[in-house]
């Protein structure tokens, strides 16, 4: 029943599974012109395009929220659940435990995440579901008209609400100590950053947390707001410059070993790292940690990949399931046999 | 020995009372005298004697006062009394209010340690040395205390007649045949058993003798039932978060299903059970399972379903099949934990804000918490929607005597769902929430269905037809009919009343779930005092239809209930509001299970 969405423009440029940008496109966005929720759903239309994955191999879960409204804007022809507010992994680990062929990919709020949602947040995390999960940060409440969110700068001063007067919840912080596998910080305004860590993302078995600064234009887009696109633009320092090459691919680019990093995925794949004025390790955790604290203590947008542990089993490798998901078992493989009741009736 | 003339012999059976009373034991929770009252209740079962148990505890690890009740009744009439015939005491502190709810002429085994004065010289007394007892068994320390425990069993054994070859077997039941822990205990009953016969001359009437009233039936418990009916229905997830009296539940399932559902070549699980951070999450897997074509469920009580109120609310708005668990304790808020009700029917029936309304099951006996268990599944993926079970403390926690779990007789009913295939043939062309078949259900698809058009964006935001946001007046009121529709076609697939009718009735009694022993007892003796009753026990919500002829048959109805409200009365009310003055509420709620005493009495003085 996918609505076809009107091409704008003429089919071209085929991916290798036979399909144009256009089938991973989603609705019209109605959220505000300039709000950073729309870049990002740009770049997970481009990443998917690009990864040569089915749309229908997506399933896509979402909040409440304008970001999670965003769900609705990009890959029409993937299966999507907008849910409820701030309960989004919980719906999602549910679905996902159908047919675990598939990939989970969430978007949600500094609200929907960092308030309401923290507590299924971190238990998302410490079960290391396979689940890209993005973050559109912008420090306020977009949907509900601009109140302050947990992840809102102390001290900030906005029209209608006053100043902040508390500290703000740090969402990378979090997903590290939370153990998350793949902890990301990136910027709506760094497109091409966002692309490859999706990219990246989507091909990591277990939580893929991305914390993507997404300026809200309508409510908190003040230059001194950490979360303004002048000020993510002014103190953004790139880790690395991340490049994503899937399994199939040979890596063609030559580069000299010094100033690359290579990170091995589960399924083959690998993240390429160039370095960018830094040596910096994304499997060292302590590693991780000192960046966060230097971020915070220098007041810059330091972004990239920020920790990765691609050995870890995802929740659904633990569960020894049936090779065959489980949404297409039939009744002969799910109904026990007749004998083994009698027999359990004689132990009663 | 003395000889006794046959005359004496004679009258001495006629003042013995066999198979017909109850049993009470008091002690101390966390001494581990769970193990002798089980052998106690199971040893009877097994000499073909009706019998019922019921623990009353308290909401706590060690230490607290807990009782527990055993009901003998060659009729079959297993209700819980509020007073007893029989009294074994294990703990001081509870001494004197336990010896108040003994019958007149009432046995009281007590602890010999216990050195408390009473005024009730009419009962029968015996003295136990349980450590004296315990002594003369080779055990080690720390298993002494709990050792002591099967003294009493050992006493009551020999005074009213438990066969010791079913005691033996009852203990091989409780320790899966281990002998180690059999013999040691076995020991312990035996030694207490040989101390009576040297030391006690039996003076009381109770005495127990073998039937056939139990043979081909089980005992177990309903939580062990339900599992087992959500095996046998497929389930393939479940979430939940523990929670008294719903637990053992779940804990069940994690027991069962490793048995019984590993795919045989393979080894691998078709199968799913996740304890979530909780009930919020519990639901929302649950209901993300669903949603993806899985058989989902939890199980949870009182406040887990307050938490789950906003998931179950989309899972009736966005139409996911989901089947949840409500093993009911005493509320409001934390209520007692451990104690038993019916208070959750007004609030399950509409969970959920805005114009929500819910399929509810009520099981009344094992048999039917199996049988719901799996057709439950049936009915939610037939009907997209939520399915609520409604169990109790006393239903999920103690142990009812039933007939053997039966197989399914139907298939499995999956519902409309589209598949790839399917959509080859309607050449891609469908719509998530279109009417198609003018039932109100419509056609699904589940998440890994490749087919190009397979793919809705779910939500629980107004939608039309093809699930896409939609703010349109008429288009909100229609699918909010649609819904409305769906409760209708449900009824056929809902399970019908149980109704029994006795011949010259002249009153009706409607009830739900739990509280059946305690009225079909109150019936039978309200017969014998010429107040015949028809009976018509409620086993779905909405109401199917048949209820309205059978209150329209009696001028009074009393709905019997275990809460304070008389919600089922509410609920027959708002259904059929030109029959309210003939129904009459009788609800009472304490947190036991219903007596039938009580009800006996409100009846026949509300007839006087
Ligand atoms: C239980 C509940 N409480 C409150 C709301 C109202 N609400 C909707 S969106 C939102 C905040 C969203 O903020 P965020 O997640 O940061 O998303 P943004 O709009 O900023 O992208 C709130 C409080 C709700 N939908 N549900
Ligand atoms: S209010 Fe803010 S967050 Fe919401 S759409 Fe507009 S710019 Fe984006
Ligand atoms: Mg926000």
């Amino acid at each position: 029943m996918t609505e076809q969405i009107e091409a704008q423009g003429k089919r071209s440029g085929v991916n290798l599974v036979g399909l144009t940008k256009m089938d991973y496109k989603g609705n019209p966005s109605t959220l505000c012109q300039g709000c950073g929720h729309n870049s990002i759903s740009s770049q997970i239309i481009a990443a998917c395009f690009e990864l040569n994955v089915h749309p229908e191999e997506v399933v896509k879960f979402s909040g409440i929220g304008c970001s999670s409204k965003s769900a609705y804007y990009f890959l029409n022809r993937s299966f999507g659940f907008n849910g409820l507010h701030g309960r989004m992994p919980s719906l999602a680990t549910g679905a996902l435990f159908a047919d675990y062929t598939l990939k989970g990919l969430g978007v949600s709020g500094d609200g929907d995440t960092a308030s309401i949602g923290l507590g299924q947040f971190k238990h998302l995390l410490r079960r290391n579901m396979k689940l890209v999960y993005i973050i559109e940060n912008n420090g306020v409440y977009g949907l509900t008209k601009g109140q302050f969110s947990a992840t809102a700068d102390q001290g900030l001063e906005l029209k209608s609400h006053g100043v902040n007067p508390y500290m703000p919840v740090d969402i990378a912080w979090e997903a590290l100590i939370g153990h998350a596998t793949f902890v990301a910080r990136s910027f709506a305004g760094d497109p091409k950053q966002v692309k490859e860590l999706i990219k990246a993302a989507l091909n990591h078995n277990g939580v893929a947390v991305l914390d993507i600064i997404s300026p809200c234009v309508t409510f908190n887009n003040i230059d001194q707001a950490t979360q303004s696109y002048v000020w993510g633009k002014d103190h953004e320092t790139a880790l690395h410059e991340l490049s994503f090459v899937p399994r199939a691919e040979e890596i063609l680019v030559e580069y000299n070993e010094n100033e690359v990093k290579e990170v091995q995925l589960h399924d083959g794949s690998t993240i390429l790292l160039k370095k960018l004025g830094r040596d910096y390790d994304p499997t060292d955790r302590s590693a991780a940690i000192t960046i966060l604290e230097e971020s915070n203590a220098c007041q810059c947008l330091i972004t990239g990949l920020i920790y990765i542990n691609p050995n870890q089993p995802s929740m659904v490798d633990m569960y020894n399931l049936t090779e065959k998901p489980l949404n297409r078992l039939t009744e002969v493989e799910l109904r026990p046999k007749r004998e083994t009741l009698l027999e359990l009736n004689n132990t009663f | 020995m003395q000889t006794q003339s046959e005359e004496a012999r004679k009258s001495e059976k006629r003042s013995q009372i066999i198979n017909d009373f109850s049993i009470t034991i008091a002690t101390v929770n966390g001494s581990g005298s769970q193990t002798s009252n089980a052998t106690i209740l199971r040893s009877i079962f097994k000499m073909g004697i009706p019998v019922s148990g019921k623990n009353i505890f308290p909401s706590n690890i060690q230490g607290l006062p807990t009782w527990y009740t055993v009901r003998v009744n060659k009729e079959g009439f297993v209700a819980r009394e509020d007073e007893s015939d029989i009294l074994i005491e294990m703990n001081s502190a509870t001494f004197n209010e336990d010896l108040a709810k003994l019958k007149p002429g009432g046995v009281l085994f007590c602890d010999e340690q216990i050195h408390l004065p009473f005024e009730r010289s009419e009962i029968f007394y015996y003295p136990m040395p349980i450590k004296e007892i315990v002594r003369q068994v080779e055990a080690p320390p720390n298993l002494r205390d709990y050792l002591a425990n099967m003294v009493y069993v050992g006493i009551l054994a020999q005074l009213i007649g438990i066969e010791f070859e079913k005691i033996h077997q009852a203990l091989e039941f409780h320790f899966k045949g281990k002998s180690k822990p059999v013999n040691i205990n076995f020991e312990v009953v035996l030694r207490a058993a040989e101390w009576v016969k040297q030391h006690l001359e039996k003076k009381d009437p109770f005495y127990l003798e073998p039937m056939e009233m139990t043979k081909g039936l089980i005992l177990t418990d309903g939580n062990t039932a339900a599992a087992l009916g959500a095996i046998y229905g497929g389930v393939q997830f479940a979430s939940w978060y523990p929670i008294t009296p719903a637990t053992s539940l779940a804990e069940n399932l994690q027991n069962y299903l490793p048995k019984l559902r590993k795919d045989v070549d393979t080894e691998k699980n078709t199968f799913a059970v996740i304890q979530a951070e909780d009930e919020l999450s519990a639901i929302g897997m649950a209901i993300g399972a669903g949603w993806g074509g899985l058989r989902a469920m939890t199980s949870t009580s009182g406040p887990g379903l307050s938490l789950m109120s906003e998931y179950i609310g989309l899972g009736y708005f966005a139409e996911v099949p989901v089947v949840i668990w409500d093993v009911q304790r005493i509320g409001p808020s934390t209520g007692l934990p451990t104690r038993t009700a019916q208070g959750d029917l007004t609030f399950i029936a509409f969970l959920g804000h805005g114009d929500t309304q819910h399929i509810i099951l009520l099981p009344g006996n094992i048999n039917e918490v199996f049988e719901f268990g799996w057709k439950a599944f049936d009915i939610a993926e037939q009907i997209q929607t939520p399915v609520i079970i409604l169990s109790d403390l006393d239903l999920g926690m103690n142990q009812w005597m039933g007939k053997p779990f039966e197989y399914p007789d139907s298939p499995m009913k999956r519902g409309k769902v589209l598949w790839e295939k399917d959509l080859e043939q309607l050449d891609g062309k469908w719509a998530r929430y279109l009417d198609v078949d003018g039932d109100g259900i419509t056609y699904r698809t589940v998440i890994g269905n490749r087919h190009p058009q397979a793919a809705y964006f779910t939500r629980g935001t107004g939608h039309d037809e093809y699930s896409r946001y939609s703010e349109d007046p008429q288009n909100w009121h229609d699918l909010l009919e649609r819904l409305r529709k769906k409760f209708v076609t449900a009824k056929p697939l809902l399970p019908k009343p149980v109704i029994e009718r006795m011949v010259m009735s002249e009153i009706g009694i409607i009830s739900i779930g739990s509280t059946n022993p305690a009225i079909q007892e109150s019936r039978h003796k309200l017969a014998q005092q010429g107040i015949k009753s028809d009976f018509m026990r409620i086993r779905a919500y909405p109401f199917v239809g048949e209820e309205k002829e059978f209150i329209e048959s009696h001028e009074i109805n009393y709905v019997v209930e275990m809460n304070r409200d008389g919600q089922l009365n509410q609920l027959l009310r708002i259904e059929y509001p030109e029959l309210a003055n003939r129904l009459r509420s009788f609800a009472y709620s304490d947190g036991l299970p219903l007596t039938a005493k009580r009800l006996f009495d409100f009846i026949q003085q509300d007839k006087e």
